[in-house]
């Protein structure tokens, strides 16, 4: 590992870092694609199978193996091609990128080069209630190396490793790799428009249907790259982060490198060109292989797999067949929920907008949808360090809890721990109701007894609201619902208090 | 053409993962010399730059298959080339640099 | 009854079918002449008798059919096949056992002909003598003081010293063409695209091709049509039907053609001995009924440079899998070592002398800032031979030329000067960077060496190798090796 001077020189605070340097950003987004079978052979992809039992010898890079593209890969990625308002190429060719690594089977990777399948589209995102466009250089496919395991070192880390253990069942998995042009222009907030570009182009390609786009399974993973310049110089030098594999990531690892090349300029130091790694446990990167001495890739078109020159109707008929852009989506249903404009602002910038409009797809009451993901969802992201769309509950999951709640299956209460159980993967909501004995206790025989408990165990209480102080039956509802698990309505209960005691109410 | 020096082959050598000894490499270094003056006079092809260069023998686009699983192979017979293996997987010494 | 050795494929397939003789006897008597006489020739690095047997036992309960069904075929060893080893002539596959059959074998297992075993090659088809196998040269069986032609002097030797009536080569510059030429056999150098690529340990993918050797046009074109043909797995297979082969052999017609000789191969560097027997060929062909005229392919002179850019630059990166890392020879593991130290000793012990050359220079063509001048223009030169070609194909149906500049040269000769070993392959290189079938065929010997007749054609159109090739043999039987080595 080298050192740099990251270690020794204070950083500056973000936002003081951006009133005195301009950022210049970049990112390398890449997804996997999810077609059945790999990139240029049979083998399946599913994630999470045995090791090594997903490969073949053309995924294994035996001797004598030789590729054929899969069609829906070059299929997907035109189809991501026209989502980013990208030009199709009409003719190109897979290169061989060269370099040894025990990831990669045939030690070169198969990509594509100066011919990639898409190019000049762009993105626009909302920051702040502004518009950012992201211009987009290009869309390329390749395959995906396999995985290794490193063996010895304290933390599983390579660095310190006695030997590493390669499986290869992701070797050959189509990867999409998309590449933006170095984005200008976003002033006092680099790190925010970066989360909100991976966020746009996740909800893109999770609209297209084409990867599962899971962070945390590694199937949409970031490279970001940042430089500083001040005011009217030339861009700076760039690093490149590596291992950003979540939306929260994205934008710590832009702050963090913002702050940290601050600090070196600040104090007259020099950016090295170099690749960092970022760690999600820590939010910083370290240093890793200097790229000044640059690797020869020796890219050379594949000779093994002939051109690609895609039928121009049928580009016409895939751009005809796209689903509606998530912005538009968005515009439109917040237009017929009537959102207000700040609510909608406000669920953006919490990152659940997608969600409660998909929550109210499913069969939820927009308000019902709103308090959910803005309520105890937003916390439950945020106590597990999540964005609210990575946690393990689908909006129609929700939809399902808020209908159990209107049909009087469920309280608020009850509720909370449904929700609460899909979180911790026990299943369906039904099925967590069913599991945990949550549905709303409403046979009142069985309320009774909870019902003269609470008033022998309370008899001051009791006295008061015979007495005519109806609001004092709170204290008894609440041990009764206490009694009861939380599972009894609260409204029958009250009722039935009021009964009990000769009280009626007006 | 240049003259092509033990440094430069050195450099070859690594990029093309080779541990060659010096001898090994004041004679590659040597014969590169010879070969390249051979092969130099492609360079005397003028009528050569508007062509576009040929990539493949057969006049072949847009040759694909459909995404359909096939069988993998038995683990077994992944592993059993294997120089060294270790739960399953292929057993390599230590890294010395990530790259990707 | 006579030596089954001596039959050529159709005789013995016929003899099989006929029930006079099994295939089982056959099969035995070609391992018998292999245990008699490669001891000396060479010609093979792996015998496999129980497969052999095994093949040839179901040929004989009835299970396998066709019209080469029991016939004995050497397999070079660079070809895939499942279980058996593949060392590609390197010591860096050393004990390899494929876990999967190439295409061309599938269809030789199919097709019930019995794969005797694995022939020698140069390392990773990488020379013109057989020298540069890591386990030690072939002998030509003309002259066992000779070499049999590289890269696939293992096949062309087991045809010619009677251990096979068939053999698979493959064919990157010349690689079962020259060795044809330089031990009297039979090779055919397919169009590109025409035989199935998958299962071949690549050289340089965009040139090598597997073809048939024999010591008949008519056995070529059995064993041509048994292995070609469109195959999915392999991207760069042509769609469309083999061209009809077998019955141009039996044609043996050149009545109505134009052949072409190419004025750029032949003259300097080429021997007088060889000369004159070409133009004899040529004057046999006119004797035929053909119309001979002359043809110039004024690029072909660059041919050999833009080969040895292009193929070693694909080499360079066909053969960065052999890493120690999933099959194959690891060197150097200690524990202490790290990946990129095993790797780089393992490469550099595993791989011969003329593999790295290779690598090196196929380094070097790639690298950034020297791409253009090499690299990329040798791809340029390769489009101007091919125009060159398709101008040629103009005025004539077949061109031809000598398939070497020399006969066989004696064995250690050339092996310190590359250059020298480069120009074995002068006239074969053509054919390869353009992608059409070539044939070579014998056509009479010099100082007591067989000389080979080369015959091109266009893409896709490997019948006319046949119909010209079949009435040149029909009217210049082949030389027989005298053998006297044996005994
Ligand atoms: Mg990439
Ligand atoms: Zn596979």
């Amino acid at each position: 590992m080298t050192t740099t001077t990251s270690k020794t020189t204070p950083t500056v605070p973000y936002d003081e870092a951006l009133r005195e340097f301009e950022p210049v950003i970049g990112l390398e987004t890449h997804v996997e694609l999810g077609t059945a079978s790999k990139m240029f052979c049979g083998c399946a992809t599913e994630f999470g199978a045995e090791p090594n039992t997903q490969v073949c010898p053309v995924c294994l890079g035996l001797p004598g193996a030789l590729p054929v593209v899969n069609a829906k890969a070059i299929e997907s990625t035109i189809r991501i091609g026209l989502a980013l308002h990208c030009d199709i190429a009409p003719w190109g060719r897979f290169a061989r990128k060269n370099y040894f690594y025990p990831d990669m089977p045939k030690n070169f990777q198969t990509s594509q080069y100066d011919e990639p399948l898409c190019v000049d589209g762009y993105l626009d995102v909302q920051v702040d209630g502004e518009t950012v466009r992201i211009p987009i250089e290009r869309v390329h496919l390749e395959e995906d190396t396999g995985k290794s395991l490193h063996v010895g070192g304290s933390t599983g880390r390579i660095h310190g490793a006695t030997h590493s253990l390669v499986d290869y069942n992701r070797a050959g998995i189509p990867l999409v790799e998309i590449v933006t042009r170095p984005v200008t222009g976003t002033g006092a907030h680099p790190a925010e428009v970066a989360k909100a570009y991976v966020t746009e182009l996740r909800d893109i390609l999770r609209g297209l249907d084409v990867s599962d786009v899971r962070m945390e399974q590694g199937s949409l993973r970031c490279d970001v790259n940042v430089s500083l310049n001040r005011p009217g110089d030339d861009w700076g030098t760039r690093s490149e982060t590596k291992n950003v594999n979540s939306l929260r990531s994205v934008e710590r690892a832009v702050r963090s490198e913002v702050e940290r090349q601050a600090g070196i300029l600040r104090t007259g130091g020099r950016i090295v060109q170099e690749t960092r790694h970022f760690h999600e446990d820590t939010g910083m990167s370290t240093s890793g292989r200097s790229k000044e001495e640059a690797t020869d890739y020796r890219y050379f078109p594949e000779p093994d797999l002939v051109p690609l020159a895609p039928d121009a109707d049928w580009i016409a008929e895939l751009k005809a067949a796209l689903p509606e852009a998530p912005s538009l989506r968005r515009r439109r249903l917040v237009e017929q929920l009537g959102l207000s404009e700040l609510d909608s602002q406000a669920m953006t910038n919490a990152g659940v907008l997608d969600l409660v409009l998909a929550t109210v797809d499913a069969g939820a009451p927009a308000a019902e949808a709103r308090n959910w993901w803005l309520g105890h969802l937003a916390q439950q992201a945020n106590t597990r360090g999540l964005e609210p769309a990575e946690l393990p509950i689908s909006p129609a999951q929700v939809a399902r809890v808020v209908e159990l709640v209107s049909a009087g299956s469920l309280t608020a209460g009850l509720a909370r721990q449904v929700v609460d159980g899909v979180l911790a993967g026990e299943g369906e909501p039904d099925e967590v109701v069913e599991a945990r004995g949550l549905a709303v206790v409403s046979d009142e025989g069985a309320l009774a007894a909870a019902v003269d408990d609470a008033i022998a165990a309370q008899p001051d209480a009791a006295d008061k609201i015979r007495a005519g102080k109806v609001q004092a039956v709170g204290a008894l509802v609440g041990s009764v619902m206490k009694a009861t698990r939380g599972q009894a309505d609260a409204s029958v209960v009250r009722r039935l208090l009021l009964e009990r005691l000769g009280v009626t109410e007006d | 053409m240049s003259q092509i020096t033990r440094e430069e082959v050195a450099h070859l050598a690594r990029l093309s993962r080779l541990a060659l000894d010096d001898a090994e490499l004041d004679g590659l270094a040597a014969q590169l010399e010879v070969i390249l003056e051979a092969v130099a006079k492609i360079g005397e092809v003028t009528d050569a730059a508007d062509v576009t260069p040929m990539t493949h023998a057969v006049p072949l686009e847009n040759v694909m298959r459909p995404d359909v699983v096939r069988a993998s192979l038995p683990r077994e017979d992944v592993l059993a080339g294997a120089p060294a293996a270790e739960d399953d997987r292929f057993r390599v010494p230590r890294i010395l640099d990530e790259e990707s | 009854m006579t030596d089954l050795t001596r039959l050529t494929a159709v005789e013995t397939a016929v003899a099989i079918r006929d029930r006079e003789v099994s295939a089982t006897e056959v099969t035995q008597a070609h391992l018998d002449r292999i245990a008699a006489v490669d001891g000396q020739v060479h010609a093979f690095l792996h015998v496999d008798p129980e497969g052999a047997l095994d093949t040839a036992r179901r040929v004989d309960a009835g299970e396998l059919s066709g019209p080469l069904a029991g016939v004995p075929l050497g397999l070079k060893d660079v070809v895939v096949q499942k279980g058996v080893p593949t060392t590609v002539g390197s010591k860096i596959l050393e004990g390899w056992r494929p876990p999967y059959d190439a295409t061309v074998v599938k269809r030789l297992r199919e097709a019930g002909v019995v794969i005797l075993g694995k022939t020698n090659m140069d390392e990773f088809a990488m020379g013109s003598s057989t020298e540069h196998s890591a386990y030690g040269p072939t002998h030509n069986p003309w002259d066992l003081s000779r070499i049999p032609g590289g890269s696939g002097g293992g096949s062309a030797a087991a045809v010619a010293a009677y251990e096979a009536p068939l053999a698979i080569g493959t064919d990157t510059g010349g690689s079962i063409r020259q060795p044809a030429a330089v031990t009297g056999t039979v090779g055919v150098k397919p169009t590109y695209g025409g035989v199935s690529r998958y299962g071949l340990v690549a050289f340089s993918s965009s040139l090598d091709q597997a073809g048939p050797c024999a010591r008949t046009v008519m056995d070529a074109a059995l064993l041509h049509e048994a292995i070609a043909g469109y195959d999915p797995a392999d991207s760069t297979s042509i769609p469309s039907p083999v061209p009809p082969v077998v019955e141009a052999a039996r044609q043996a017609d050149v009545s109505g053609l134009t052949i072409g000789v190419v004025r750029e191969l032949s003259g300097e560097g080429y021997q007088a001995g060889v000369q004159q027997r070409f133009e004899e060929a040529v004057e046999t062909l006119t004797e035929l009924g053909a119309k001979v005229v002359e043809v110039s392919c004024p690029h072909f002179v660059y041919a050999m440079p833009a080969y040895y850019l292009i193929a070693p630059s694909e080499a360079s990166s066909n053969l960065a899998r052999f890493d120690s890392v999933r099959y194959g020879l690891r060197v150097g593991d200690d524990g202490e070592r790290s990946l990129e130290e095993v790797m780089s000793l393992t490469r550099a012990q595993g791989f011969g002398a003329e593999v790295k050359r290779r690598i090196i220079l196929g380094t070097y063509a790639l690298s950034s800032g020297y791409y253009d001048a090499y690299y990329g223009q040798a791809q340029k030169v390769r489009t101007l031979i091919t125009r060159d070609f398709t101008a040629a194909f103009q005025q004539a149906d077949v061109l031809v030329s000598p398939t070497t500049p020399t006969v066989a040269f004696p064995l250690g000769e050339r092996l310190d000067d590359p250059l020298a070993m480069y120009l074995a392959d002068l006239a074969t290189i053509p054919s390869n960077l353009y992608g059409g079938p070539a044939m070579s065929l014998p056509a009479g010997l010099s100082e007591g060496l067989p000389v080979g007749l080369q015959i091109m054609a266009p893409t896709m159109r490997d019948d006319l190798l046949y119909r010209v090739g079949a009435a040149f043999e029909a009217a210049r039987p082949a030389p027989v090796p005298p053998l006297s080595w044996e005994a």
